[in-house]
């Protein structure tokens, strides 16, 4: 126990030394640390977004909506091959279909007959989850069920259920960082969080609400054309989309939805997708130099601008509507065939949201619209304030503790509360290496290591001076507290571990921090107070040869 | 030659398992009433576990809370509390969650979301210059999440340290343990809720670090008890607890008093933010070494431990303890 091996020695100067390197940016200024090489550590401890300010915000991706959308494509794809009496002849209705809590899509046939038929030929819509190639075995993505003579029910599986959860996860998270990439001057976290959730902690952030509504919307842009054959009825403001469609019925291929427009609250497009917003090549906000009024101008891509062309071409006179989100911006009359692929939409805009509208548009649309569900967000006084409170009262705790443990333990203390200045910059480098997060619960946490870190010392220490009293030599007495307290030291560490796992587990933000510092403060303290001190007493016991300990 | 100063001259001899009676009685009269008050009372839950919206703001001049209360109170959002926090310019607004009648989750959630905005413009109606320190909304399905994973979370630490503890030990040892855990958890939790403290996330994590810290308290008394019961194998167990509770003792009060000596000063000095959490923390340590001297050990005078471990030696970890 008291021999040292010259490799160990190494080691634990080593260790000592590496955590001195990472700590050491830390207090470097900005200055001094941008012009250090890029060999020599210069990560800094990364401050949680209760000490720096800014915005925490989680988002729920809204999976109904998701679903629903695969059943009303469907809607659209059944209409074809169902309608025609040959494959089947069933009547379908794409409004009272799709059942009341957008879960299946019932099929009503007319005869029993085509049962069989109807049910094949909605099968052959099913697309292979996971891959374009469905292979046997492949799940798909709808499910098929007979539940009478006449009728049908659709729903979508599970496998396809997750499989869109997961793609509409990643398109918006790179939405997101497309759409944040535009706002701030500091870089955003984006991440995932379970299976229908986006986490984004966007530090030093302080205009919060402008961040919320760039957020929020889908931004889903389509341009339909509009059903020349519905006369639209005046003043339907205060209705709800459902409610117009049930007093002026429209045939399955219409449907009504609501308009910005002064002239009238709805709008009856054609449900088919003539453009989507896929084609979209930019988009900006700007005024219009015919009106002078805010506007946002938009140019296609070469296929976008192709069937712009067709569709202009074709429907001169008639009117062309541009859906974002459900809501029609503007439907303006086709006064002539537009080839260009350069579009203006106007529609009671100002500058700011003209703007506002560019940069979603540009950075593509959410699969569904996100809800925001939980938000934490920390302005920049507060931040520093909380950054100051922490160090004030980590600087007055640990000084209370030093004193404490020197006018207690004499020399051996000494030997401890150095062990303890090393115990902090190894956390302070685990830290800045590990790159976690250091939160106000953090600093608590470092705070609590100083204080129980002390323990695995007192334990020695304790041991030490209980060996001293039955009458051992003072090399012998410190040769036994050490192997003595060992298993103790480690059994007691253990489970505050398992404590600090299961926090980091549970823990979000800041108590994820506090679990971190916790859990780094627990190893390098057990490595502080039995290696460190230790050997800071075997160096001294062989210079000295004290006849007693002074302990 | 540094000098050092000793609680004890001589070792204690604190008869500890005298007072086994009367501490049993005063524990689970502490009990029930915490088991109680959670019961009546409740707790007072913050917004992670209920859901609404915090808002903490500074004024220029000392806050007048009563047009505050009015201001937000009048924007019919449901029960509102408005209290000072730490200074007299610093208010903390707490807006209950919100529930749409007969409004779905998504209703709700978004009702949850308006009431920043329309907080905010209230204020800066009402009041010039208002600083946003902090604003925290927490929708009804995160904070019906966090309840239970917080639940969980204590649960899944108290059953692990259970699990630890037995294998490490007999099981007298691992009740013994676990049953000084749980009174000082529900101790904790009946203190939040007779002084109405906020219990939010933070004190999860509080708890668990007192679960964490009562444990390294108990484990170190039972390493010991456990030594001495291989040494003097017919030494009665009653004093065989004593004087190993007593060997310990210095080594409890000292760790202890640094660990007090730590979060007293995160208390008083650390911002009004973690005061709960630190508040948590030293009644944790209080309760959780009172509790390791006074119901862990005593517990194992009460089942009785194996007394011969010659033949168990071989087979059990050899700790050097």
């Amino acid at each position: 126990m008291l021999y040292f091996a010259r490799w160990k020695i190494i080691l634990i100067s080593a260790v000592c030394l590496v955590g001195v390197l990472f700590a050491l940016p830390n207090i470097l200024p900005q200055s001094v640390r941008s012009g250090l090489p890029t060999f020599v550590p210069h990560k800094t401890v990364n401050l949680g977004l209760d000490l720096q300010g800014g915005a925490h915000l989680l988002l729920q991706l809204n999976v109904e909506e998701l679903y629903t959308e695969r059943l009303k494509n469907l809607l659209v794809d059944l209409r074809d091959p169902l309608l025609r009496p040959v494959d089947g002849g069933a009547r379908i209705n794409s409004r009272r279909a799709l059942s009341p809590d957008g879960e299946a899509v019932i099929v009503t046939l007319r005869t029993e007959e085509d049962m069989s038929r109807a049910i094949t030929a909605i099968r052959g819509l099913a697309q292979p989850v996971g891959g374009a190639f469905g292979a046997p075995g492949f799940a798909r993505d709808l499910s098929v069920n007979r539940i009478d003579e006449k009728r049908i029910r659709v729903t979508v599986t599970e496998e396809a259920k997750e499989a869109s959860r997961r793609a509409a996860i990643a398109q918006s998270i790179s939405v997101f960082e497309r759409r944040l990439n535009e706002f701030g001057t500091t870089e955003p976290t984006i991440t995932s969080q379970g299976d229908s959730r986006v986490l984004i902690q966007f530090p030093g952030i302080t205009n919060v609400e402008d961040l919320k509504r760039l957020l929020g919307t889908a931004a889903k842009l389509t341009f339909h054309l509009v059903n020349p054959d519905i006369a639209i009825p005046p003043a339907l403001s205060g209705l709800s989309a459902e409610e117009v469609g049930d007093q002026f019925p429209v045939p399955t291929t219409t449907e009504w939805v609501p308009s910005r427009s002064e002239f009238e609250d709805f709008v009856p497009i054609l449900s088919k997708v003539e453009i989507s917003g896929e084609n979209l090549r930019d988009a900006r906000g700007g005024l219009d130099p015919r009106t002078n009024e805010p506007a946002v101008f938009l140019s296609l891509d070469t296929k976008g601008a192709r069937q712009f062309g067709r569709i202009t071409a074709e429907n001169v006179n008639r009117r062309f509507a541009i859906i974002l989100d459900g809501e029609a911006l503007t439907a303006p009359v086709i006064n002539e065939p537009i080839p260009s692929g350069n579009a203006v939409i106007s529609g009671n805009f100002t500058l700011q949201s003209a703007n506002d509208l560019s940069i979603l548009l540009r950075s593509g649309s959410l699969p569904t619209s996100m809800q925001i569900i939980e938000e934490r967000t920390v302005g920049p006084g507060m931040g520093a304030d909380s950054i100051a409170a922490g160090q004030t009262a980590a600087i007055i705790g640990l000084i209370a503790v030093i004193i404490f443990i020197a006018i207690y333990y004499g020399l051996f203390g000494l030997f401890a509360n150095v062990a303890l200045l090393i115990n902090l910059t190894l956390i302070l480098g685990a830290l800045s290496v590990l790159q976690a997060t250091l939160t106000l619960p953090g600093i608590a946490g470092i705070v609590l290591t100083v204080g129980m870190a002390v323990d695995a010392n007192v334990l020695i220490f304790e041991r030490i001076r209980e060996e001293v009293r039955t009458g051992k030599s003072p090399l012998n007495a410190v040769e036994a507290g050490y192997s003595r307290a060992l298993g103790t030291i480690l059994d007691a560490n253990i489970t505050t571990f398992i404590a600090a796992f299961i926090l980091f587990m549970l823990g979000s933000g800041p108590v994820k921090g506090f679990a971190v510092t916790l859990a780094i403060g627990i190893m390098t303290s057990v490595f502080t107070a039995f290696t460190l001190t230790r050997f800071f007493v075997v160096l001294w016991l062989r210079r000295a040869r004290p006849a007693a300990l002074p302990i | 030659m540094l000098t050092s100063l000793q609680f004890f001259k001589t070792e204690p001899k604190i008869p500890f398992l005298r007072f086994r009676t009367i501490a049993a009685g005063a524990s689970a009269i502490a009990f029930v009433a915490s088991v109680l008050a959670f019961t009546v009372l409740g707790l007072n839950f913050g917004i992670d576990f209920r859901g609404g919206t915090l808002i903490e703001i500074r004024t220029e001049e000392p806050a007048d809370l009563a047009q505050i209360r009015q201001t937000v109170g009048g924007l019919g959002l449901g029960d509102v509390q408005v209290q000072e926090f730490g200074q007299p310019t610093d208010v903390l607004i707490i807006v209950e969650r919100q529930r749409v009648s007969g409004g779905t989750e998504e209703e709700n959630e978004a009702a949850q979301q308006a009431v920043v905005d329309s907080v905010k413009g209230a204020l800066n109606a009402a009041l010039s210059a208002v600083e946003y320190r902090r604003v925290e909304v927490v929708g009804g399905r995160v904070s019906d999440e966090l309840r239970v994973k917080g639940t969980i979370a204590v649960t899944v630490a108290v059953a692990l340290m259970l699990i630890y503890i037995w294998l490490r030990f007999e099981w007298q040892f691992s009740v013994g343990a676990v049953l000084a855990l749980v009174h000082d958890v529900v101790l904790t939790i009946g203190i939040f809720a007779v002084l109405r403290i906020e219990f939010n996330l933070s004190i999860i994590a509080a708890l668990l670090t007192i679960v964490g810290y009562s444990m390294n308290d108990t484990v170190v008394i039972y390493d010991r008890i456990r030594e001495k019961l291989r040494k003097y194998k017919k030494m009665p167990l009653e004093e065989l607890i004593n004087f190993a509770l007593n060997k310990t003792l210095a080594r409890t009060l000292m760790t202890s008093v640094t660990t007090l000596l730590a979060l007293f000063s995160l208390f008083f000095l650390g911002g009004e933010v973690i005061r709960g959490f630190t508040f948590a923390m030293i009644w944790g340590v209080l309760i959780g070494t009172y509790s390791s001297l006074f119901i862990a050990a005593p517990f194992l005078l009460m089942t009785g431990v194996k007394r011969d471990w010659s033949a168990a030696q071989a087979s059990t970890v050899q700790t050097g303890a």
